[in-house]
């Protein structure tokens, strides 16, 4: 492996169950997420002296949990933030300024037990979306697309086949959402209800309750752990906007691309070295519009690869990125198939670390030595980006 | 779908002018499309601003736009937001203004909306809705068509 290790990932885990949870409060959800990290870290929550939390603020976490940390991050800039942690978490380590970060998520984002209401009627957002009909993200992701589709010639038929590969990987996770429900075809996708063209029903994330956590300390600790490490080698993050219409250009999202700069270039490698990608699909479109600003593939060329399908002996077709694909994305199922609690970024961390400890089931993709995790915050506001490896440093 | 007749009571969510707005909203009471101009580098922007987001100047000064457009992207919404219930499926628009700047509305039509009739670039007129008796809301319609 090139460069060196920022930091390790030594505990990884999430709630027991996603999904429809009435008995789980958000900071219920929380607590055991983090119990249950620190626990898979051999650690207890008594040693843990640093807290990186937004849907429960640092101060009401570490009041809940009992623990008085003296590093403490409450970025909250939607379903990235967790990307944002894990870099935090790093330089907090390097700086001497905590010894054992615990990053925590819980959101009940279905059942909505103790979740926050809406921004204010005077915030930008109050004034400026809100009278026009903007409702929950669907309203609001949706609208650069037929932007991005009419500059660079991607259709709608090509953004459908993400969920389509996507649900591929959920077929292979007993915990997914939609395991049981299913393969979907791109037609299935397109014939969905309409939801806010030109997104159906199927193009949208599933709304699910959940949590998960993080523990991370300095690289050099790793081998003093239990669990095989993943270690943090690249780290990026950046804002552009908050309204969807103040997005510089609809076609390319710029907090993206600044920080899978960042990430590559602190990680020194090339988008070509990544095996395995999360790429947070909040939306069909997300991981269509990341692959370019990435640098994973040029500009108008998502649509095409990703609708690069074969078929196999018995007729099922095989995508480019699902199961036996060349570049496996989302293999948890996603945001799409798996679940989406609101915030999502936690759950495609914790897919890439399992992937890289080789825990991954029937889902596992063989020969893994990398992985990317990118996600947006709120309609391409913000973005975050985190490269893994589970190659031992030099 | 027509746009709401000053008749039909307005359900939806309602803006709260804070003092660097309120010049706007004023202007949309008075049917005028409102922005506000860098003297400095001479660039009006969208939402209004304690400073130029361009330059960081604070030399503002508010000037009529001429309510033309060009719609850069949109959506067609059939999951109503609280109070568009009877407008559904509506159209959330992103118009590029004449003058630069680009702003969110409604784009009401007198037919259902659809991907054929609603156009990337198509060219729109802004017009402005009596929401309540302290707010109107700018929106757009089809240039050339009937108010």
């Amino acid at each position: 492996m090139k460069g060196r290790a920022l930091a390790a990932i030594v505990g990884a885990a999430e709630t027991d169950r996603i999904g429809k949870l009435p008995d789980m409060s958000r900071l219920m959800l929380h607590a055991e997420a983090a119990r249950k990290a620190v626990a898979d870290a051999g650690l207890r929550l008594s040693d843990v002296d640093g807290v990186f939390s937004t849907v429960a603020g640092p101060n009401e976490l570490s009041e809940y949990l009992g623990i008085t940390p003296r590093f403490v991050d409450g970025t909250g800039v939607g379903g990235c933030s967790y990307m944002l942690f894990v870099r935090h978490a790093c330089a907090a380590i390097a700086a001497g300024y905590c010894k054992v970060a615990l990053i925590v998520h819980g959101e009940s984002g279905r059942s909505w037990i103790d979740m926050e209401g809406a921004g204010t009627a005077a915030s930008p957002a109050g004034q400026f979306e809100l009278p026009y009909g903007v409702a929950a993200a669907p309203t609001t992701y949706s609208i650069p697309v037929l932007r991005y589709f009419h500059e660079t010639g991607c259709t709608k038929e090509q953004m459908a086949h993400v969920p389509a590969a996507t649900r591929e990987w959920a077929l292979l996770n007993p915990k997914a959402m939609m395991h049981a429900e299913g393969p979907i075809t791109p037609a299935d996708v397109m014939a969905s209800r309409m939801v806010c063209y030109p997104f159906n029903l199927l193009d949208c994330c599933l709304v699910a309750d959940g949590g998960g956590a993080l523990v991370i300390v300095a690289a050099e600790r790793a081998r003093d752990f239990p669990r095989p490490p993943v270690y943090v080698i690249g780290t990026g993050e950046a804002t552009a906007h908050r309204q969807i219409a103040m997005m510089r250009d609809f076609t390319r999202s710029e907090s993206s691309r600044i920080s899978g700069e960042l990430a590559f270039r602190e990680a020194d490698l090339q988008p070509r070295d990544i095996d395995h990608l999360m790429l947070y699909d909040a939306f069909s479109i997300t991981p269509m519009m990341f692959l370019e600003d990435l640098g994973i593939v040029g500009r108008g060329e998502a649509g095409p690869f990703l609708s690069d399908t074969s078929q196999d002996a018995q007729g099922r077709i095989l995508y480019p990125t699902g199961p036996g694909g060349r570049l496996p994305i989302n293999t948890n199922g996603g945001g799409l198939s798996y679940c989406h609690t609101g915030r999502y970024g936690m759950f495609a961390l914790l897919e890439s670390v399992y992937q890289l400890r080789g825990e991954a089931g029937a889902r596992q993709v063989r020969g893994l030595r990398t992985s990317l995790a990118h996600g947006p915050g709120r309609q391409f506001a913000a973005a975050g980006t985190i490269i893994m490896s589970n190659d031992a440093p030099l | 779908m027509s746009a709401p007749a000053a008749a039909q009571p307005y359900k939806g969510a309602l803006p709260k002018p804070t003092p660097e707005t309120l010049r706007f909203w004023q202007g949309a009471r008075e049917d005028k499309l409102m922005l506000p101009w860098c003297e400095d580098c001479g660039q009006a922007h969208f939402y209004p601003r304690a400073l130029c987001p361009h330059c960081h100047g604070t030399r503002l000064v508010w000037r009529e736009a001429s309510g033309r457009g060009s719609i850069y992207s949109y959506a067609i919404s059939h999951k109503p937001a609280k109070g568009f219930e009877d407008k559904t499926p509506y159209v959330i628009a992103v118009v590029a203004l004449e003058e630069g700047p680009r702003m969110l509305a409604n784009l009401w039509l007198d037919e259902k909306p659809t991907p054929e009739n609603v156009r990337i670039d198509m060219k729109v007129q802004a017009v402005f809705d009596a929401v309540t008796p302290d707010i109107t809301l700018i929106n757009f319609r089809p240039a050339g068509s009937q108010s």
